[in-house]
Protein backbone atom coordinates (compact mmCIF):
# COMPACT_ATOMS: atom_id res chain seq x y z
CA UNK A 1 0.00 0.00 0.00
CA UNK A 2 2.86 2.52 1.11
CA UNK A 3 4.20 2.19 -2.06
CA UNK A 4 1.54 2.28 -4.37
CA UNK A 5 1.39 5.40 -2.89
CA UNK A 6 4.94 6.53 -3.40
CA UNK A 7 4.25 5.39 -6.96
CA UNK A 8 1.20 7.91 -7.40
CA UNK A 9 2.44 10.49 -5.55
CA UNK A 10 5.78 10.10 -8.00
CA UNK A 11 3.01 10.13 -11.15
CA UNK A 12 1.57 13.35 -9.43
CA UNK A 13 4.79 15.18 -8.99
CA UNK A 14 5.52 14.51 -12.63
CA UNK A 15 2.22 16.12 -13.57
CA UNK A 16 2.66 19.05 -11.33
CA UNK A 17 5.91 19.88 -12.91
CA UNK A 18 5.04 19.57 -16.00
CA UNK A 19 2.01 21.56 -15.74
CA UNK A 20 3.97 24.92 -13.89
CA UNK A 21 6.65 24.55 -16.64
CA UNK A 22 9.70 23.92 -14.69
CA UNK A 23 10.55 20.95 -15.88
CA UNK A 24 13.38 21.18 -19.14
CA UNK A 25 11.74 19.26 -22.40
CA UNK A 26 15.18 16.97 -22.17
CA UNK A 27 13.53 14.89 -19.58
CA UNK A 28 10.20 14.12 -21.80
CA UNK A 29 12.95 12.25 -24.29
CA UNK A 30 11.28 9.31 -25.23
CA UNK A 31 14.37 7.20 -25.40
CA UNK A 32 15.24 7.23 -22.01
CA UNK A 33 11.89 5.78 -21.20
CA UNK A 34 12.21 3.06 -23.42
CA UNK A 35 15.39 1.93 -22.32
CA UNK A 36 14.31 2.22 -18.43
CA UNK A 37 10.92 0.23 -19.95
CA UNK A 38 12.47 -2.41 -20.95
CA UNK A 39 15.13 -2.66 -17.35
CA UNK A 40 11.79 -2.53 -15.80
CA UNK A 41 10.25 -5.65 -18.22
CA UNK A 42 13.69 -7.84 -17.66
CA UNK A 43 13.40 -7.33 -13.72
CA UNK A 44 10.04 -8.32 -14.12
CA UNK A 45 11.13 -11.33 -15.63
CA UNK A 46 13.85 -12.04 -13.22
CA UNK A 47 11.00 -12.18 -10.63
CA UNK A 48 9.24 -14.73 -12.41
CA UNK A 49 12.25 -16.81 -13.14
CA UNK A 50 12.84 -16.90 -9.78
CA UNK A 51 9.60 -17.51 -8.13
CA UNK A 52 9.03 -20.42 -5.71
CA UNK A 53 5.33 -20.18 -5.58
CA UNK A 54 4.48 -21.46 -9.51
CA UNK A 55 4.24 -24.77 -8.66
CA UNK A 56 3.52 -25.21 -4.79
CA UNK A 57 -0.54 -24.54 -5.94
CA UNK A 58 -0.19 -26.61 -8.80
CA UNK A 59 0.84 -29.56 -6.19
CA UNK A 60 -1.69 -28.79 -3.77
CA UNK A 61 -4.95 -28.31 -6.09
CA UNK A 62 -3.40 -29.93 -9.25
CA UNK A 63 -4.33 -28.43 -12.67
CA UNK A 64 -7.47 -27.06 -11.89
CA UNK A 65 -5.84 -24.18 -10.35
CA UNK A 66 -5.27 -23.18 -14.37
CA UNK A 67 -9.02 -22.54 -14.09
CA UNK A 68 -8.64 -18.94 -12.19
CA UNK A 69 -6.20 -17.21 -14.48
CA UNK A 70 -8.45 -18.62 -17.50
CA UNK A 71 -11.32 -17.16 -15.74
CA UNK A 72 -9.94 -13.58 -14.94
CA UNK A 73 -8.81 -13.14 -18.37
CA UNK A 74 -11.56 -14.82 -19.98
CA UNK A 75 -14.28 -12.60 -17.70
CA UNK A 76 -12.40 -9.27 -18.08
CA UNK A 77 -11.97 -9.51 -21.95
CA UNK A 78 -15.64 -10.48 -22.28
CA UNK A 79 -16.62 -7.39 -19.58
CA UNK A 80 -14.41 -4.67 -21.33
CA UNK A 81 -16.14 -6.20 -24.76
CA UNK A 82 -19.14 -5.36 -23.95
CA UNK A 83 -18.41 -1.54 -21.74
CA UNK A 84 -16.18 -0.77 -24.82
CA UNK A 85 -19.75 -0.43 -26.70
CA UNK A 86 -20.27 2.11 -24.56
CA UNK A 87 -17.27 4.37 -25.21
CA UNK A 88 -18.15 5.06 -29.53
CA UNK A 89 -14.94 7.31 -28.82
CA UNK A 90 -12.22 4.23 -28.68
CA UNK A 91 -11.78 1.06 -30.27
CA UNK A 92 -12.00 -2.27 -29.07
CA UNK A 93 -8.61 -2.92 -29.20
CA UNK A 94 -7.62 -0.17 -27.10
CA UNK A 95 -10.01 -0.65 -24.55
CA UNK A 96 -9.01 -4.54 -24.28
CA UNK A 97 -5.15 -3.25 -23.96
CA UNK A 98 -6.47 -0.72 -20.80
CA UNK A 99 -8.39 -4.26 -19.78
CA UNK A 100 -5.42 -6.28 -20.00
CA UNK A 101 -3.38 -4.36 -17.60
CA UNK A 102 -5.06 -6.70 -14.83
CA UNK A 103 -4.81 -3.81 -12.11
CA UNK A 104 -1.14 -3.70 -12.82
CA UNK A 105 -1.73 0.10 -13.57
CA UNK A 106 2.37 1.24 -13.47
CA UNK A 107 3.46 -1.79 -16.41
CA UNK A 108 0.14 -1.51 -18.21
CA UNK A 109 0.07 2.89 -18.33
CA UNK A 110 3.62 2.59 -19.11
CA UNK A 111 3.61 0.45 -21.67
CA UNK A 112 0.22 2.24 -23.47
CA UNK A 113 2.13 5.14 -23.09
CA UNK A 114 5.00 4.53 -25.27
CA UNK A 115 3.37 2.47 -28.04
CA UNK A 116 -0.22 4.95 -28.47
CA UNK A 117 0.92 8.04 -26.04
CA UNK A 118 -0.19 9.41 -22.56
CA UNK A 119 -3.83 10.09 -23.43
CA UNK A 120 -4.91 5.91 -23.63
CA UNK A 121 -1.56 5.47 -20.67
CA UNK A 122 -3.78 7.79 -18.56
CA UNK A 123 -7.11 5.85 -19.16
CA UNK A 124 -4.99 2.65 -18.03
CA UNK A 125 -3.75 4.26 -15.44
CA UNK A 126 -6.88 5.01 -13.90
CA UNK A 127 -8.73 2.54 -15.10
CA UNK A 128 -5.86 -0.20 -13.36
CA UNK A 129 -5.63 1.98 -9.86
CA UNK A 130 -9.64 1.69 -9.80
CA UNK A 131 -9.78 -1.95 -10.09
CA UNK A 132 -7.27 -2.73 -7.43
CA UNK A 133 -8.64 -0.41 -5.12
CA UNK A 134 -12.18 -2.11 -5.87
CA UNK A 135 -10.65 -5.00 -4.10
CA UNK A 136 -9.21 -3.25 -1.25
CA UNK A 137 -12.48 -1.79 -0.73
CA UNK A 138 -15.13 -4.22 -2.19
CA UNK A 139 -12.92 -7.70 -0.89
CA UNK A 140 -15.47 -8.50 1.88
CA UNK A 141 -18.56 -7.84 -0.76
CA UNK A 142 -17.32 -10.01 -3.30
CA UNK A 143 -16.56 -13.00 -1.36
CA UNK A 144 -20.06 -12.58 -0.09
CA UNK A 145 -21.73 -12.78 -3.87
CA UNK A 146 -19.40 -14.28 -5.77
CA UNK A 147 -17.35 -16.55 -3.82
CA UNK A 148 -14.02 -17.03 -2.50
CA UNK A 149 -11.93 -17.00 -5.36
CA UNK A 150 -14.05 -13.54 -6.81
CA UNK A 151 -11.42 -11.29 -5.06
CA UNK A 152 -8.46 -13.05 -6.64
CA UNK A 153 -9.80 -12.90 -10.33
CA UNK A 154 -11.05 -8.71 -9.67
CA UNK A 155 -7.22 -8.97 -8.06
CA UNK A 156 -5.64 -9.56 -11.21
CA UNK A 157 -1.92 -9.30 -11.53
CA UNK A 158 -2.07 -7.55 -7.98
CA UNK A 159 -2.83 -10.99 -6.04
CA UNK A 160 0.36 -12.12 -5.14
CA UNK A 161 1.47 -8.29 -3.50
CA UNK A 162 -0.86 -5.20 -2.42
CA UNK A 163 -3.93 -7.33 -2.34
CA UNK A 164 -3.04 -10.62 -1.25
CA UNK A 165 -3.55 -9.24 2.74
CA UNK A 166 -7.44 -8.75 1.89
CA UNK A 167 -7.56 -11.94 -0.03
CA UNK A 168 -6.11 -14.16 2.69
CA UNK A 169 -8.22 -11.96 5.04
CA UNK A 170 -11.86 -12.99 3.53
CA UNK A 171 -10.97 -15.85 1.27
CA UNK A 172 -9.06 -17.25 4.13
CA UNK A 173 -5.73 -17.99 4.31
CA UNK A 174 -5.75 -21.67 2.16
CA UNK A 175 -6.48 -19.33 -0.82
CA UNK A 176 -2.81 -17.86 -0.65
CA UNK A 177 -1.13 -20.26 -2.42
CA UNK A 178 -4.23 -19.93 -5.47
CA UNK A 179 -3.51 -16.06 -4.98
CA UNK A 180 0.43 -15.84 -5.42
CA UNK A 181 -0.24 -18.65 -8.65
CA UNK A 182 -2.92 -16.71 -10.23
CA UNK A 183 -1.16 -13.59 -9.60
CA UNK A 184 2.27 -14.74 -11.18
CA UNK A 185 0.74 -15.85 -14.40
CA UNK A 186 -1.32 -13.44 -14.78
CA UNK A 187 1.36 -10.65 -14.21
CA UNK A 188 3.90 -12.34 -16.64
CA UNK A 189 0.60 -12.48 -18.76
CA UNK A 190 0.20 -8.24 -18.81
CA UNK A 191 2.83 -7.47 -20.91
CA UNK A 192 2.26 -10.02 -23.40
CA UNK A 193 -1.66 -8.93 -23.63
CA UNK A 194 -0.94 -5.37 -23.68
CA UNK A 195 1.93 -5.33 -26.83
CA UNK A 196 -0.52 -8.11 -28.53
CA UNK A 197 -3.97 -5.44 -28.52
CA UNK A 198 -1.86 -2.67 -29.30
CA UNK A 199 -0.53 -4.49 -32.27
CA UNK A 200 -3.45 -5.18 -33.80
CA UNK B 1 6.73 -6.45 -29.40
CA UNK B 2 9.68 -8.52 -30.03
CA UNK B 3 11.72 -6.06 -27.95
CA UNK B 4 9.50 -6.64 -24.97
CA UNK B 5 9.13 -10.56 -25.34
CA UNK B 6 13.57 -10.80 -25.54
CA UNK B 7 13.51 -8.23 -22.13
CA UNK B 8 10.95 -10.53 -20.21
CA UNK B 9 12.28 -13.90 -21.58
CA UNK B 10 15.80 -12.70 -20.65
CA UNK B 11 14.96 -11.71 -17.56
CA UNK B 12 13.15 -15.08 -16.35
CA UNK B 13 16.26 -16.93 -17.91
CA UNK B 14 18.49 -14.75 -15.57
CA UNK B 15 16.34 -15.12 -12.65
CA UNK B 16 15.67 -19.10 -12.90
CA UNK B 17 19.55 -19.71 -13.32
CA UNK B 18 20.17 -17.18 -10.49
CA UNK B 19 17.29 -18.28 -8.17
CA UNK B 20 19.52 -19.43 -5.42
CA UNK B 21 21.81 -15.95 -5.56
CA UNK B 22 21.41 -13.64 -2.74
CA UNK B 23 21.88 -10.91 -5.52
CA UNK B 24 18.17 -11.75 -5.97
CA UNK B 25 16.65 -10.20 -3.04
CA UNK B 26 17.48 -6.54 -5.01
CA UNK B 27 15.56 -7.21 -8.16
CA UNK B 28 12.36 -6.23 -6.03
CA UNK B 29 14.09 -2.43 -5.55
CA UNK B 30 15.41 -2.11 -8.71
CA UNK B 31 11.79 -3.04 -10.29
CA UNK B 32 10.33 -0.09 -7.58
CA UNK B 33 12.86 2.58 -9.16
CA UNK B 34 12.53 1.61 -12.65
CA UNK B 35 8.24 1.67 -11.92
CA UNK B 36 8.87 5.12 -10.28
CA UNK B 37 11.22 6.39 -12.88
CA UNK B 38 8.53 5.69 -15.50
CA UNK B 39 5.51 6.17 -13.76
CA UNK B 40 7.65 10.27 -13.08
CA UNK B 41 8.13 10.50 -16.76
CA UNK B 42 4.61 9.61 -17.10
CA UNK B 43 3.08 12.35 -15.14
CA UNK B 44 5.44 14.46 -16.87
CA UNK B 45 3.68 13.60 -20.23
CA UNK B 46 0.89 13.71 -18.63
CA UNK B 47 0.69 17.40 -17.63
CA UNK B 48 2.41 18.81 -21.08
CA UNK B 49 -0.29 16.92 -22.57
CA UNK B 50 -2.98 19.17 -23.67
CA UNK B 51 -5.44 16.77 -25.01
CA UNK B 52 -5.08 14.93 -21.26
CA UNK B 53 -5.12 17.79 -19.20
CA UNK B 54 -7.90 19.57 -20.72
CA UNK B 55 -10.50 15.91 -21.76
CA UNK B 56 -9.40 15.42 -17.92
CA UNK B 57 -13.10 14.16 -16.59
CA UNK B 58 -13.79 11.83 -19.83
CA UNK B 59 -11.08 9.89 -19.26
CA UNK B 60 -11.63 9.29 -16.10
CA UNK B 61 -15.22 8.24 -16.91
CA UNK B 62 -13.75 5.97 -19.61
CA UNK B 63 -11.80 4.70 -16.92
CA UNK B 64 -14.08 4.02 -14.59
CA UNK B 65 -16.22 2.06 -17.46
CA UNK B 66 -13.59 -0.22 -18.50
CA UNK B 67 -12.71 -0.40 -14.84
CA UNK B 68 -16.61 -1.83 -14.28
CA UNK B 69 -16.78 -3.95 -17.33
CA UNK B 70 -13.61 -5.86 -16.64
CA UNK B 71 -13.97 -6.34 -13.18
CA UNK B 72 -17.98 -7.44 -13.18
CA UNK B 73 -16.54 -9.94 -15.96
CA UNK B 74 -13.92 -11.64 -13.78
CA UNK B 75 -16.09 -11.95 -10.81
CA UNK B 76 -18.80 -13.68 -12.86
CA UNK B 77 -16.52 -16.31 -14.25
CA UNK B 78 -14.96 -16.12 -10.99
CA UNK B 79 -18.10 -17.27 -9.50
CA UNK B 80 -18.52 -20.07 -12.35
CA UNK B 81 -15.00 -21.82 -11.80
CA UNK B 82 -15.66 -21.60 -7.78
CA UNK B 83 -18.94 -23.25 -7.61
CA UNK B 84 -17.75 -25.93 -10.83
CA UNK B 85 -14.24 -26.86 -9.58
CA UNK B 86 -14.03 -26.04 -5.55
Amino acid sequence: MKQSFLYLFLFVVGVILALSGIMPGVLLNDNIATWVLYALLFFVGIQIGAGKNLFAALKRFGWKVLMIPLATTAGTFTGVLLISLLIPGRSLTDCLSVGAGFAYYSLSSILITEFRGAELGTVALLANIMREFSVLILGPWMVKYFGKLSPISAGGATTMDTTLPVITKYAGPEFVVIALFHGMIIDFSVPLWVSFFLSL
Amino acid sequence: MINILLCIMAGIAVGYLARKRTVMKYTGSLLSVAIMLLLFFLGLSVGSNEQVVNNFTSIGLDAFLLTVGGTAGSLFCAKWVYKKFF
